[in-house]
């Protein structure tokens, strides 16, 4: 029963222990892009009724980690893709560097706006941790 | 039970890749871009366009060709974003000193009713003088909004109207390329940085 209570207590440590560890260790990403992409096809598929979603109605940016939007139309007509018009094969990459809440006109979604939320930099170890963790929630989906 | 067994541990492999993988990626990202504003890749040519300019003459964005031009589009009854946005393009174009000369800012209406050339040369003059407004027809209007991918969409409010309009401003470089997209609220700093940037090129 004691073996056990010890068991435990040092697993709960040793989990402890790496949470704080990996809210401690700065973050480093290997891309600061946060990439959008019209695949081809895509303006064939809206012709015949389907619905296509590639941007969502509210990104989240995060300074210094990932604060470059990225938006690139690989189908054969222009689109307007968020903010803008694109042509086929361009890319538009867009850099914010103030955290802030900011709102694009935006024809491709029903609500016709676009909001992009630009966090600040994950300072502290507990932001850290949440940042790692969304991150992580985010590869796995 | 040994399957349970490898199955438990490649899980935790698969989470502990993951997690040194978000520890521990290697700072590769590229240098940040030069320009403030949004850019295009490859760029392509900005669209042509004949409008009435504020001066009374055609007014055509190739005219232009040569020059840096900033391109928005907005009203001169717009309360907030335009006039915020036109005093930025004065203050940037005030800090740039005489390369200003080579810089030339274009404001199309989307307003044709109440923005007549002499309403917009008034108040494009009251910014900075050297500053064009374009106006025509509700459909050559359209037509322009529509090939540089802007919306504005006219709002009655009792007896009185407003628009809803794209707040971003386009960047040409001299050879007339659509190079950047400045989204509303960037300071006369960046705006200068940017307009620095392609001037030299």
């Amino acid at each position: 029963m004691r073996a056990r209570s010890v068991t435990l207590l040092g697993i709960a440590a040793g989990i402890a222990a790496a949470l704080g560890c990996i809210g401690l260790v700065p973050i480093q990403t290997g891309s600061r892009d946060q990439i959008f992409e019209i695949p081809k096809g895509t303006w064939a598929r809206r012709m015949s009724g389907d619905k296509v979603e590639i941007l969502p109605d509210h990104i989240r940016l995060t300074l210094g980690l990932r604060d470059i939007l990225v938006l690139r139309n690989h189908d054969d007509v222009p689109q307007i893709f968020g903010p803008t018009l694109m042509m086929p094969g361009q890319s538009f990459r867009l850099p914010f560097e103030r955290a802030a809440q900011y709102q694009f006109a935006c024809t491709a979604h029903a609500s016709g706006q676009m909001t992009i939320v630009v966090e600040p930099n994950p300072a502290t170890p507990w932001a850290r941790l949440a940042w790692r963790a969304r991150e992580l929630l985010h590869s796995t989906r | 039970m040994r399957y349970n067994l490898t199955a438990r541990r490649n899980s935790l492999r698969i989470l502990a890749a993951a997690v040194f993988a978000l520890l521990v990626a290697p700072a590769a990202a590229g240098s940040p871009p030069a320009l403030k504003a949004g850019v295009f890749d490859p760029p392509r040519q900005a669209p042509d366009f004949s409008l009435t300019s504020s001066t009374g003459h055609e007014l055509k964005i190739s005219q232009y060709r040569g020059k840096v031009v900033l391109l928005a589009f907005g009203f001169t009854s717009c309360t907030e974003v335009c006039p915020t946005t036109l005093n930025t393009f004065a203050v940037a174009r005030r800090k740039l000193g005489p390369q200003a000369a080579d810089v030339q800012v274009v404001y199309v209406t989307v307003d044709p009713h109440r923005d007549v050339p002499a309403r917009l040369a008034k108040y494009l003059g009251s910014f900075d003088p050297t500053f064009v407004g374009g106006t025509g027809t509700e459909d050559q209007l359209a037509a322009v909004r529509s090939s540089y991918g802007i919306s504005a969409e006219k709002k009655i409010i009792g007896n009185d109207y407003t628009y809803a309009h794209s707040s971003f401003a386009f960047l040409i470089d001299r050879a007339g390329r659509i190079r950047g997209l400045m989204p509303y609220g960037h300071s006369p700093d960046d705006y200068a940085n940017d307009l620095t940037i392609l001037l030299k090129e």
